[in-house]
């Protein structure tokens, strides 16, 4: 059994106007130790799923079917109270986007790690304090800048500390939504750096979400290639970065520049993401697709793994 | 070698931070932010300069004095060989048509209230007197040059109907209608999505292709500059380390700096495994910056007394390839 299995997930949020179908039928699964990275553009669905595997959609949002397994039990079904007091941060733990907002400006970063520590666990204030100063110097901060505030610390610092809250009450799991953007190169590398050793040291898994498939390529075993709620390929990094097969990895792949490789043209994908309120029927692909043929604009193509543990989502596939 | 369109000799722009009153009666020491310090820069006609570095090295800062934007603290902007650090707004104004930017956020560059034809057409208005029918041609022609299909659509939308992409390209058109000289572009796709960044910037290399401008684009993703840029200075606290044809710079780079900003760049390949040192620690604050070479409280290479206490000129090692590190003897 896998620590965590997505089984067709469906996350819809509700408008006037009818339903987004922001998730959209989606499954991966996630083992000890290991770390996968959901690729794509914006509102494709990346942040949804993971706010649907701690529970904490906005009033408006909705898993509507499919299940979240978690270490044996289902989370989609549990009580709030049970979410609260077993999953969340025991269990499940996230990195939210925007690392510059993400404390409170008005209290001491320290403090608010105490305050993480003292919810969730049932300890002493002191003893809680020497764990938030052990925890800091984890993730590279000396632990004398303890009861320093937010506003004090760089964002690459800031960043680091909200790694070692979301990692305070040991989860098996870590949900890291985009840790690299907003940061510089060099902060970017050393945070990626440290998320690498976290996993290594603690056998953490990882749920990566990001749109830079090189944070992905360096940092995850697996990747889930997701556009407009749907997963399109879903393998070992190594295999969809070599031979990436969906024409949409294809194009994203191409989208990019490697420093690495040789010098060439980058090719941006026409056109945009569609309406998820209304997305096109058969592939959600199809209109900006340059291998389209009849058959994409009725029939929805199913995820269909080969013989290498890859799946792949297109039609082009049987051919 | 191409004529060179805008020059910038010793180039420096201090903040003066202000401090309190009580503390102005204790001390007459005033604290200064050094943004740019004594830099040469020059871009030529027809080349993509690339101006790369982390926060705070004083990218942003270099673009704007040399759109004179604000003014420098010290030093001399030439445009076609003729200085222009004193010139008066209204002797500048007639310069402005020539030298227009591209700045970084496109959700926050266009005026909400303003419909596309307004916005692009601003530049016409206040730079040139034209009547609004000849305006209304060459919006138009500025709209279809961006790929804006058709033109007379989007003449009259505002910018929140648009994508990102689009509202981008609405940036640009306002750029380019008047024809300039000489454009600044400040991290333009960085708020995009990665999968049209490619479209803009084939955007921006037809325009300059078709106009034949001197461009100065600045950002911080080396891979980025690799795949864009003829030229590619590197800064760092205010000043220029290594600056030199991009494929010197990317291929062979000889500053310290250089070569851990192209370590850090991620690379979308499974296969390849980094190395796992990574530079320690971040800038330090240009307030008070480092004496001798800025870069000695971080470099990897440091070879001793004289990284602290010498600043290192940069130098022409061969072939144009300049750079600012003792670790180099002039050739």
């Amino acid at each position: 059994m896998s620590l965590l299995e997505v089984n067709q997930l469906k996350t819809y949020f509700k408008i006037m106007r009818g339903y987004v179908k922001a998730v959209d039928n989606i499954s991966f699964t996630l083992e000890k130790g290991e770390a996968i990275g959901l690729a794509g553009e914006s509102g494709c669905g990346k942040t949804t799923t993971a706010l649907s595997i701690l529970r904490i959609l906005p009033s408006n949002g909705e898993i509507k079917e499919g299940s979240i397994m978690f270490s044996g039990m289902n989370i989609t079904k549990i009580s709030d109270e049970k979410m609260r007091r077993d999953v969340r941060w025991k269990g499940i733990s996230i990195v939210f986007q925007g690392a510059m907002n993400a404390f409170n400006p008005v209290y001491r970063v320290g403090d608010q790690l105490v305050e993480a520590i003292m919810l969730h666990e049932n300890v002493k204030k002191s003893e809680a304090e020497a764990r938030g100063k052990k925890l800091l110097e984890l993730v590279g901060i000396e632990p004398s800048r303890f009861s320093n505030y937010p506003h004090e610390f760089s964002g690459g610092m800031k960043q680091r500390a909200l790694i070692a809250m979301a990692i305070s009450s040991n989860p098996s799991i870590l949900i890291a939504d985009e840790p690299g953007t907003a940061l510089d190169v060099i902060v970017q590398a050393q945070i990626l750096k440290l998320l690498r050793e976290l996993k290594k040291n603690l056998n953490l898994s990882m749920i990566l979400i990001t749109h830079d498939l090189s944070i992905i390529a360096e940092t995850c075993e697996k990747t889930a290639i997701m556009y407009a709620g749907k997963v399109v390929e879903y393998g070992s990094v190594f295999e969809i970065f070599r031979e990436p097969q969906h024409p949409y990895t294809i194009g994203l792949l191409a989208a990019f520049p490697n420093i690495k490789a040789a010098k060439t043209r980058m090719k941006a994908i026409p056109g945009f993401p569609p309406d998820l309120l209304d997305p096109p029927p058969g592939c959600r692909f199809h209109p900006r697709c340059k291998y389209a043929m009849d058959i994409c604009k009725y029939k929805e193509p199913a995820l269909i793994p080969d013989n290498k543990g890859r799946s792949v989502a297109c039609h082009l596939m049987n051919k | 070698m191409s004529e060179t369109i805008v020059r910038a000799e010793k180039l420096t722009k201090l903040f003066i931070l202000k401090t309190g009153f009580f503390k102005s009666l204790t001390s007459r020491q005033t604290l200064a932010v050094h943004a740019v310090d004594g830099i040469d820069i020059d871009v030529r006609k027809g080349e993509i300069l690339g101006l790369v570095g982390e926060s705070g090295s004083g990218k942003t800062t270099t673009g704007r004095l040399l759109l004179r934007l604000i003014d420098p603290t010290e030093g001399k902007i030439f445009f076609h060989n003729k200085d222009i650090t004193k010139l008066n707004e209204n002797e500048m104004r007639v310069l402005r048509r020539k030298m227009q930017i591209v700045f970084q956020d496109p959700y926050s560059s266009l005026n909400p209230r303003m419909t596309i034809g307004d916005i692009v057409a601003e530049p016409v208005r206040i730079l040139e007197q034209r009547t609004p029918k000849d305006t209304e041609d060459l919006v138009k022609k500025a709209l279809d040059d961006v790929e804006l299909h058709p033109p007379d659509e989007f003449f009259f939308r505002y910018p929140h109907e648009l994508s990102g992409g689009q509202r981008q390209r609405v940036a640009t058109a306002r750029a380019f209608v008047l024809n300039p000289e000489f454009v600044v572009a400040d991290e333009p796709v960085s708020m995009l999505d990665v999968s049209i960044r490619a479209e803009i910037l084939d955007l921006m290399i037809a325009l300059k292709e078709k106009h034949n401008t001197a461009f100065l684009y600045i950002t911080h993703d080396l891979a980025l500059a690799r795949h864009l840029c003829d030229r590619i200075a590197v800064m760092y606290l205010g000043k220029i380390m290594e600056r030199g044809d991009v494929d010197q710079v990317v291929t062979e780079p000889l500053h310290p700096y250089t070569m851990a900003l192209l370590e850090a760049v991620p690379v979308p390949d499974p296969a390849v495994k980094r190395s796992e040192t990574v530079l320690k620690g971040e800038i330090p604050s240009p307030v008070n910056p480092p004496a001798g070479c800025r870069f000695h409280t971080r470099c990897p290479s440091y070879i001793g007394e004289i990284c602290r206490t010498k600043e290192p000129q940069l130098l022409d090692v061969g072939n144009g390839h300049m750079v600012a590190c003792h670790l180099y003897p002039k050739k």
